[in-house]
C-alpha cells in the first residue's frame, strides 16, 4: 500500500485483510512483552497539526509494538509556527527518510494534496472534515469483534455528522459492506447531501427513529471548533440528540454504543448509556493500537 | 503610412451583418474597407485563407494585478496573454493593491497600459472605496480618467442602500454597475459549491443561493433606480432564469458567463486540486446545462474569463487556504469552440457576438465592429485546428489553469491590435 488517505480508496478485500491481521495482533495486548520486531530499523513519524491524545498515542505504541522508531512533531513549536508552508515542512522531514508520515490536519485533503507531490507514503490521522481512515478501521474491528459481522447491519450514527471525518469513513466502509446507515441530528449538522456519499444512506431528524431496530449505535461529539457559527440554539442539543438509556431500548436487544472520543457526558449521551453494558467505548480505544499495527505493518512492512 | 491586409478570409462582423469571404484593409490603425479583392498596394499581406477573420475579441472581466500584485500578473504580462489567447481589449477589476478607488489609480492604469500592454485596457472602477462596501468611490472622476463601469468584484456590496446609491449615481454618469453576486454571509467560508461533491470531500459549501438571492436583490435595485446593472459571471441555472425574467420585463439587466462555468461541475475538484477552485466555485450539471441554454437563448450578453492568476506559491497549500481564481484569457475560445460551437449550442456568428458586439455595447465601447473607420482591432481564428494548451508556455506570470494539457479544436490564430499583428499563433 503506497499509504492510507481514506476509506474511499480502499477496496473490501483490502479492508478485510487488515481487519483480519488486527485480530492477530489483539492478543498480545494482553502479553507481558508486547513487542514484534517486524518493523525494527524503520522510522514512523506522527506529525499531528491538530491536537490529539488518543489517536497520536495510539500510532505512536503500534509502531512501537512493531519495533519501529516514532518520533513525535506537533505543529506548536515546530517551523510551522514559523510561517513555514505546508509543502516545505513535509519536504524537510522527507529529507530525514521516515519510512512514513502519519498525519493530522484541520484542512480537508491536506493529505490527499501532499501525497501528489510527494514520494513518502502519508497515513491520513483525520483530515479537517473529510476522513479518519483508521478510526473506521477500529470501529469495524470492534463491531465484528461484539457482532460478528459487518454485513448488512444497520447502523445509526448519531450527532454533528456534517462536520466529522469519523462519520465519513465510516460511511464509506459500512457502505462497502452493505449496511444500512442512518444518519441523525439536527438539520445544519446532518444536511442531506451526506446521504449522497454511498450507498444505503439515509437521513432521520428523529433520534428515536434513528435508533429503532439498529445493531450499532454511533455518537459523535459536537465538532464546535469546526463551525464558524452557531447552527442550532446552544441549549437544545442535549434535549433532542442526547443519548438516554430509555432509548437504547428500541435497537435490536445486544445493540452497541459506540463513540470516537472524547466524549461529553451529559452532551451527546448521559453517563448511564457511556458507563453502561452497551457501551463499547473502551473497546475501540484498544482495537485501535492493533488496527494500527495492521495498517503500519501492511504500509512500511517489506 | 502603415498599412496591413487581411486577405481572402470568412469576414463575419455581426455589427454589420457581414459573413462573407472578403479581404480586410487596414490604414494607420483603422478599419479602411472590408472587400474582395482588394489591392495590396505594398501593404503588409496575412493570408487568412481558410480561416475566420472578426472584429477584436473583448473579455470584459480579467483580473490584471497590477498596481500592488505584480508577482502574479502585470499589465504587460496580462495583456500578452489576452493577445495570445485572440482578445484585442481587456476590461480590468479594480481590486488591485491599491483598489482602483481613485481617478489617480485609474489614471496610473491607463498610463501602464499606454507604455507596456499588447492590447486595449479599459479600467473597471471600484464602487466603493477601497471595495469595502460602505462609501461611494469617487465614480465620476474615476469615469473622466478612463473606466468603462464600476464594480466591487470579489468584495460584494452586501449593504442595499449603498448599492441603490451607486446605482443611482453609475446611472447618471451613464455607465453599468457590475456585481459580483455573493450574500457573504451564506458563502462564509465556503471553498466550493454545497452539494454532493462538498459533502464527499468536507469541503464547506457555497450554496447557489448565495448568488441568487444577491441576484434578485440587484434585479429589484435596477428596477427601482433605472440603473444598467450587469451580473458578472453568473453560475446557477436560478439566477439565469431570473436574468431572463428581468430581460423579458425590459429591464436594463445584462450578464455574463465564464468559459468554465459551462465546461466543469463540481465534480471535477477531485484529489484538492486548487486550480479547480474559483468563485463563483463550479457547479452542477444541471447549472452547466442552464448555462448553455442561457448562452444559445440571449439570456447571456457577454463570454468573459474572469482570468485570476495568483502565484505558484499561493496555490501550493491547503485547498481551503489556497485563493479563489484560475486563469482564462488563453483558453476561452478552444473552450468556446469544443463546447459551444462544435457541439452546435450556438453558431459561429452568436460566438463572436458574445465577444464583440455584446460586451461592446454593455460597455460602449467604439470596439467589436470591422465597420470602415473603426479601430483596426481583429482577431483571426481558425475554427477547425487543433493545439494543445500548455500552461508552462503561458503569457501569464502564472500557471494556475485546470486546462493544462487540454486539446482544443478551433481556437484564435491572430491577434491584430489597432492594425498591428502582436500576435500570432506559432
Amino acid at each position: 500500500m503506497p499509504g492510507l488517505l481514506g476509506i474511499a480508496d480502499l477496496d473490501r478485500t483490502e479492508i478485510e485483510a487488515i481487519l483480519a491481521r488486527a485480530k492477530d495482533f489483539q492478543p498480545l495486548q494482553n502479553q507481558s512483552f508486547k513487542r514484534l520486531d517486524v518493523l525494527r530499523g524503520k522510522l514512523m513519524v506522527n506529525l499531528f497539526f491538530e491536537a490529539s491524545t488518543r489517536t497520536r498515542i495510539s500510532f505512536e505504541i503500534a509502531a512501537k509494538r512493531l519495533g519501529a522508531d516514532a518520533v513525535q512533531i506537533s505543529a506548536a513549536g515546530s517551523s510551522v509556527s514559523k510561517g513555514e508552508s505546508l509543502v516545505d515542512t513535509l519536504n524537510t522531514l522527507g529529507a530525514m527518510r521516515p519510512d512514513a508520515i502519519v498525519m493530522r490536519h484541520a484542512a480537508s485533503g491536506a493529505p490527499h494534496f501532499l501525497a501528489r507531490h510527494l514520494p513518502i507514503p502519508i497515513i491520513n490521522a483525520g483530515d479537517g472534515t473529510h476522513e479518519h481512515p483508521t478510526q473506521a478501521l477500529l470501529d469495524a474491528r470492534t463491531i465484528l469483534d461484539r457482532v460478528g459481522t459487518l454485513e448488512g447491519l444497520r447502523v445509526a450514527i448519531i450527532g454533528d455528522i456534517a462536520h466529522s471525518r469519523v462519520a465519513r469513513s465510516n460511511i464509506l466502509l459500512l457502505s462497502k459492506f452493505g449496511a444500512e446507515i442512518v444518519l441523525c441530528g439536527p438539520a445544519p449538522l446532518c444536511p442531506p447531501t451526506m446521504a449522497k456519499i454511498a450507498g444505503g444512506v439515509s437521513i432521520a431528524h428523529d433520534i428515536r427513529e434513528a435508533i429503532r431496530d439498529v445493531d450499532v449505535i454511533m455518537m459523535l461529539r459536537v465538532q464546535l471548533e469546526r463551525q464558524n457559527e452557531r447552527p442550532f440554539p446552544a441549549g437544545e442539543y442535549f434535549r433532542f440528540y442526547g443519548l438516554r438509556l430509555d432509548h437504547i431500548a428500541l435497537a435490536k436487544p445486544d445493540v452497541i454504543v459506540m463513540h470516537p472520543g472524547p466524549i461529553n457526558r451529559g452532551r451527546e449521551l448521559t453517563s448511564e448509556v457511556a458507563d453502561s453494558q452497551r457501551s463499547v467505548i473502551l473497546n475501540q480505544v484498544e482495537n485501535g493500537i492493533a488496527v494500527r499495527m495492521a495498517v503500519l505493518e501492511r504500509i512500511i512492512g517489506e | 503610412m502603415s498599412k496591413l491586409l487581411i486577405r481572402n478570409g470568412r469576414v463575419i462582423d455581426p455589427a454589420s451583418g457581414l459573413d462573407r469571404s472578403a479581404d480586410v484593409a487596414i490604414e494607420d490603425g483603422v478599419i479602411a474597407r472590408v472587400a474582395p479583392g482588394l489591392d495590396p498596394g505594398g501593404a503588409e499581406v496575412f493570408d487568412a485563407g481558410g480561416l475566420v477573420v472578426a472584429p477584436g475579441f473583448i473579455d470584459m472581466h480579467v483580473h490584471l494585478r497590477d498596481p500592488g500584485q505584480e508577482y502574479a500578473e502585470t499589465i504587460e504580462s496580462g495583456t500578452r496573454a489576452a493577445a495570445a489567447g485572440g482578445f484585442t481589449s481587456v476590461c480590468c477589476m479594480p481590486n488591485t493593491l491599491p483598489v482602483n478607488d481613485s481617478a489617480t489609480v485609474t489614471s496610473y492604469i491607463v498610463e501602464r497600459a499606454r507604455r507596456f500592454a499588447t492590447v486595449n485596457v479599459f479600467p473597471i472602477g471600484a464602487i466603493t472605496k477601497g471595495s469595502e462596501g460602505e462609501e461611494l468611490a469617487a465614480i465620476g472622476s474615476m469615469h473622466k480618467a478612463g473606466i468603462v463601469a464600476c464594480s466591487d468584484d470579489g468584495r460584494p456590496v452586501m449593504n442595499a442602500r449603498v448599492m441603490r446609491r451607486a446605482m443611482e449615481w453609475a446611472h447618471s454618469i451613464g455607465i453599468p454597475v457590475i456585481n459580483h453576486c455573493e450574500d457573504l454571509h451564506l458563502s462564509a467560508g465556503g471553498d466550493m459549491h454545497e452539494g454532493a461533491a462538498s459533502a464527499r470531500l468536507g469541503l464547506r459549501g457555497i450554496p447557489g443561493a448565495a448568488e441568487d438571492v444577491m441576484v434578485a436583490r440587484d434585479i429589484l435595485l435596477s428596477r427601482l433606480t433605472g440603473a444598467r446593472y450587469h451580473v458578472a459571471h453568473l453560475s446557477t441555472g436560478t439566477s439565469a432564469a431570473m436574468v431572463r425574467q428581468a430581460k423579458a420585463l425590459g429591464l436594463p439587466v445584462s450578464c455574463e458567463i465564464c468559459p468554465h462555468h459551462f465546461v466543469l461541475t463540481d465534480q471535477h475538484v477531485s484529489e484538492y486540486d486548487s486550480n479547480f477552485k474559483m468563485k463563483p466555485p463550479l457547479r452542477t450539471g444541471g447549472d452547466v446545462d442552464a448555462m448553455l441554454t442561457a448562452i444559445a437563448d440571449g439570456t447571456a450578453d457577454a463570454l468573459a474569463t474572469d482570468h485570476a492568476p495568483h502565484a505558484g506559491s499561493e496555490k501550493m497549500q491547503e485547498f481551503e487556504r489556497c485563493p479563489f481564481g484560475i486563469l482564462g484569457l488563453e483558453t476561452a475560445l478552444g473552450l468556446t469552440f469544443e463546447r459551444l460551437v462544435h457541439p452546435g449550442v450556438i453558431p459561429l456568428r452568436r460566438m463572436i457576438e458574445l465577444y464583440t458586439t455584446g460586451p461592446a455595447r454593455l460597455l460602449s465601447l467604439d470596439r467589436g465592429t470591422l465597420a470602415e473607420g473603426a479601430p483596426a482591432d481583429v482577431t483571426v481564428l481558425d475554427p477547425d485546428s487543433r493545439w494543445t494548451y500548455d500552461v508552462n508556455q503561458s503569457a501569464s506570470k502564472s500557471r494556475n489553469s485546470p486546462f493544462d494539457g487540454w486539446t482544443f479544436r478551433g481556437g484564435p490564430v491572430a491577434t491584430v491590435v489597432a492594425g498591428t499583428i502582436v500576435w500570432q499563433r506559432q
